[in-house]
């Protein structure tokens, strides 16, 4: 499985999917999230594996 | 995905640019974009001292980060604003700029101006007891930074003030006063605001980099940043324009650069003017002396008054 971290939420989905995916899946928009996995930036291309820990960071702030 | 420069394997996908690339190539263009920016707007020039408003979020460290690394003289600048809200903003904010300056920069200057120490009140006293704040502490908090900054900038002898404003802020601020048609701010958004009678000049560094890029770059540069939203701006409608401006990005990349650039574009060609173009008069004020329009006091000296 794979751990997914967004804000003050965590949740866990299949291993195997893209990023982008996973971001789409959390009815998220992939302009306005970057996805990091230990700490490093992926790309929405990248498939999740095994274990990961992917944590999702929103781009947008500002008043 | 594989990096468009060198084949190595890529962080970020822009697509606007049709650009992947890696940890390497990204930091590079990103400086490279920052730099073509400053040259095109005449911003500053490599001799000038800068003043870099920091707030601790991701935009104006990154800001900050890359003119030093470049080899700006850039100076930072925060102001404590006394916003707790439960969850330490202010306090937290201080201390991502120090960690800043102590992991990535040491030795940087870092300018500190808390509100409530030197003039008695924080924002939320003043946003829930002045008539201009009620129900809109941003307005207060937004006059308040620019009469510091602007003092600050005097005093210290800087050629500018820089702001991490980037090109989501500006895309959102141009659909909200296009969409109420407000002439006098449509007249007056630009990447520089040009120094005159005791006003600092004021520009953005970072009008054509995508917000998502800023946060790239300071993910990639490993610069912890305050990912908390400002408890006073959250359900802001800047925020609201900016997703759905994303909306439009995704199904449309490149839609939020055109728009703002050719703006731009459309009216230093005369091709788009509005009402209120021109300077308006200044006149310093009777107790601090920096520039207003109105006719004794600044709309900052008056905020004490009330």
């Amino acid at each position: 499985m794979v751990k997914v971290i967004y804000r003050d939420k965590t949740w866990e989905i299949k291993a195997g999917s893209t990023v982008r995916h996973v971001i789409e899946q959390a009815d998220l928009n992939p302009e306005s999230i970057l996805a990091l996995r230990d700490g490093k930036l992926i790309n929405e291309a990248t498939l999740t594996e095994e274990g990961d820990v992917i944590k999702l960071v929103s781009v947008v702030s500002g008043g | 995905m594989k990096c468009s420069k060198c084949g190595g394997l890529a962080v970020i996908n822009m697509r606007q640019h049709r650009l992947r690339l890696c940890t390497s190539h990204f930091t590079e263009w990103f400086a490279t974009m920052v730099q073509r920016t400053i040259e095109k707007y005449e911003m500053f020039s490599p001799a000038d001292k800068v003043l870099v408003a920091v707030s601790g979020g991701k935009d104006s460290l990154a800001l900050w980060d890359v003119l030093l690394r470049t080899g700006y003289e850039a100076e930072g600048m925060y102001i404590g604003l006394g916003i707790d809200e439960g969850i330490g903003y202010s306090d937290k904010s201080l201390a991502m700029c120090r960690q800043f300056v102590t992991e990535h920069h040491p030795g940087a200057v870092l300018h500190v101006v808390d509100l409530g120490e030197e003039y008695g009140q924080d924002i939320p006293y003043l946003a829930h007891t002045r008539q201009r704040g009620r129900g809109k502490p941003c307005s207060v908090c937004g006059l308040v930074k620019r009469h510091i900054m602007n003092r600050v900038a005097r005093d210290g002898g800087f050629a500018a003030i820089a702001t991490g404003h980037n090109l989501d802020d500006e895309v959102a601020v141009l659909m909200q006063n296009t969409l109420h048609w407000q002439a006098g701010y449509l007249a007056r958004q630009a990447p520089v605001l040009l120094e005159r009678d005791g006003l600092a000049r004021k520009v953005k560094p970072f009008v054509r980099i995508y917000e998502r890029e800023a946060a790239a770059y300071a993910l990639v540069r490993g610069i912890d940043y305050i990912y908390d939203e400002c408890p006073f701006a959250r359900g802001s409608t800047t925020n609201f324009y900016k997703e759905l401006l994303n909306q439009l990005e995704l199904q449309s990349p490149g839609a939020k650069q055109q728009f703002y650039l050719q703006f731009l574009q459309a009216r230093d060609k005369g091709e788009i003017r509005f009402a209120g173009e021109g300077a308006v008069e200044l006149r310093p004020c009777r107790r601090c002396s920096q520039p207003t329009t109105a006719g004794d006091l600044c709309a900052f000296c008056r905020l004490w008054e009330s």
